[in-house]
């Protein structure tokens, strides 16, 4: 049975794209060729980080190499102590993803499920928000940052140089983004869903967290992996927000050692590519909840 | 204590649109459901919390900040202490239009950067988007390889090009041979060249970005279009020209606005590659050199991220209208 199914797949599979025609051939010879030029800065820098510092000043960078090795790798991450950057952005990252989707899902789900006059209003505040550059936002974030004191919850006593500043500040500005594609979502779920339920007498918290989240998961997983690379990769809060080198997360803190410490290109080309590492490998776990993630927000407008 | 909606006599009367009590309501414009009416009081305080406080988080940082940054614009200020808030009127901004060698390069260089995406890696990510949607083997091996960009930090994009760019150890430089002392060329310090060197960076990522959305958007595309257009007999530019193209308007002003938003956004590559000196000066690097160099001053930086606001609202406030308009009609 099954067997019969998979041949005729296949074969409407092949028939679709069989005709080795001299236009596919040459599509992907092109195509090929663009991969490759678009993969070339990164497989440069992945070569120059696998080459020692001195065979490569010796003999430049165009250079057959005498050896390879990911020494590079290993000094970046010893010498940079890599594995602290990595937990600063994590100790960021995880609850500002966490936090953004609870409190995005809760204002989506306020203004899609209910029909209050404030729902369109509310939602275009949020939106427009999120496409706000962030410098228009920043000279007063900056003041305020330094006014709020928190002693003994944040290292520095102030919003200024903590981890919690980030948080809030990815939550607050992410949040637009993502009240804009749940609510899209929420709004396309059926009506007498939550209609029924509400009849018989269940609250509004119930509607939520029990009938509309869990039908939002693929949503929420696509947006999950967004944020976490946009955070992650997240350069300029960190830049201006934080000013102890040590609480930095790792993608400001590379830039702060590679202007420091690293005298080496070949070193720095390592730490960059280490850096990107976490991120590959969630896309690479997740491409297609990235993917349909980027595409959630753009196909409705 | 709580009474339960089938209690209340709201909950009696049946949902709009199911009865005649739909057009005896007045309290809502306009009533897709009935859920408003079956509502307790502590429903509407749960609601109340549930769009609240992120609402409240949102505003302080986004929207009040916003808001402080145009009211410091009228003001001088050094950070130390409020009681040195000036009034200034629109010295800031006269200061800024006629008395400052950075502003006017930097809105051309803003300017010249949405030019360049919106004219180089944009159609290349359509043409690509088109070739990818053809249905062809390794589809999604040629797709990965020009997305990789986008999932990286647009910082450590900055270190990669660095490696290429770099007038002693770059490649460029390396492989023509002007990395001896005399013959360099300085990729990144030379302001005739360091804008563009930065822009093919950015536009090596951007195609990936676009090239999504495009796909995206062919893949919502009707195939019947394209067999009624193959029956008509027209051959695949012509397809492509009257029949898909005009379908991925959606897709196209999504396309300009993103473009547009990055264009006035950019930061991290020049900060990474120069700091925004000369030849890449940005609105964004100016005003976040009013932060983090040494002069505070804080009504100027404001004034310079009031210029960047206005331009970004000209933008987001037409397209969410545009885009709102269409969801309630939808």
């Amino acid at each position: 049975m099954s067997t019969t199914v998979d041949t005729t797949a296949a074969t409407a599979a092949r028939k679709e794209r069989t005709p080795v025609r001299p236009a596919r051939i040459v599509l992907h010879v092109f195509l090929v060729c663009m991969a490759l030029a678009w993969l070339g800065p990164l497989l440069w820098a992945l070569y120059a980080a696998m080459r020692p510092y001195g065979e490569t000043s010796e003999k430049g960078y165009v250079s057959w190499p005498d050896s390879l090795s990911f020494d590079n790798f290993t000094n970046a991450f010893t010498q940079s102590e890599m594995t602290h950057y990595f937990v600063n952005t994590l100790i960021i990252a995880v609850p500002a993803v966490l936090l953004t989707l609870f409190l995005s899902s809760m204002v989506a789900f306020y203004v899609s499920r209910f029909d209050f006059r404030i729902n369109l209003f509310l939602l275009l505040v949020f939106t427009a928000g999120n496409l706000l550059p962030q410098q228009v936002i920043i000279t007063p974030l900056y003041r305020l940052y330094l006014l709020i004191d928190l002693p003994g919850i944040t290292m520095s006593g102030k919003l200024y140089d903590s981890a919690l500043g980030l948080v809030l500040i990815h939550v607050a500005f992410q949040s637009g983004f993502c009240a804009f594609v749940l609510s899209n979502y929420m709004r396309s779920l059926p009506h007498e869903l939550t209609e029924a339920a509400l009849v018989d007498g269940a609250s509004v918290w119930r509607l939520y967290w029990q009938i509309v989240l869990p039908l939002c998961k693929p949503a929420m997983a696509a947006l999950a992996t967004l944020l976490s690379i946009w955070i992650y990769n997240d350069f300029f809060w960190a830049l201006v927000l934080i000013s102890t080198g040590e609480n930095m997360p790792i993608t400001s803190a590379l830039n702060n050692l590679s202007g420091q410490y690293f005298t080496d290109p070949n070193l720095v080309a390592a730490g960059a590519l280490l850096t990107a590492i976490p991120t590959l490998i969630v896309y690479f776990a997740l491409q297609r909840q990235f993917v349909s993630g980027l595409t959630l927000g753009a196909n409705k407008g | 204590m709580t009474t339960t909606p089938t209690e209340s006599p709201e909950a009696a009367t049946p949902p709009p649109g199911s009865g005649p009590a739909a057009k005896t309501s007045t309290t809502a414009t306009k009533v897709p459901q009935g859920h408003r009416r079956l509502l307790t009081r502590r429903d509407r305080l749960t609601l109340g919390l549930m769009a609240g406080l992120p609402t409240i988080l949102h505003v302080a940082l986004v929207w009040v900040t916003a808001l402080a940054s145009i009211l410091l614009a009228f003001t001088t200020w050094d950070g130390i202490g409020f009681d040195s808030i000036k009034w200034v009127g629109l010295h800031n901004f006269t200061e800024l239009f006629t008395n400052n060698p950075q502003f006017w390069p930097a809105v051309e260089h803003n300017i010249v950067w949405f030019v360049a995406l919106i004219l180089i890696p944009t159609p290349l990510g359509l043409f690509l988007a088109v070739q990818l949607d053809k249905n062809i083997r390794f589809s999604r091996v040629y797709q990965t390889a020009f997305f990789l960009p986008v999932v990286m930090s647009l910082a450590v994009i900055g270190f990669v090009w660095q490696l290429i760019y770099n007038p002693d150890t770059g490649l460029i430089n390396s492989l023509i041979g002007a990395n001896e002392p005399g013959h360099y060329i300085d990729w990144i310090g030379d302001p005739d060249l360091n804008l563009w060197a930065i822009l093919i960076a950015a536009s090596w990522r951007h195609t990936g970005y676009m090239m999504i959305l495009y796909l995206a958007g062919l893949k919502g595309v009707d195939p019947s279009l394209r067999e009624a257009s193959a029956l008509d007999g027209a051959n695949e530019w012509q397809t492509f020209k009257n029949v898909i193209f005009p379908t991925l308007r959606p897709t196209n002003t999504v396309v300009l606005v993103v473009t547009i938003i990055e264009a006035l956004r950019a930061f991290d590559l020049v900060f990474v590659f120069n700091k925004g000196a000369e030849g890449t000066e940005l609105l964004s690097i100016l005003v976040t050199n009013n932060i983090i160099g040494e002069s505070s001053r804080i009504g100027y930086g404001s004034a310079i991220a009031v210029v960047l606001l206005v331009i970004s609202l000209a933008v987001i406030i037409p397209y969410l209208i545009a885009t709102f308009r269409k969801e309630r009609r939808a």
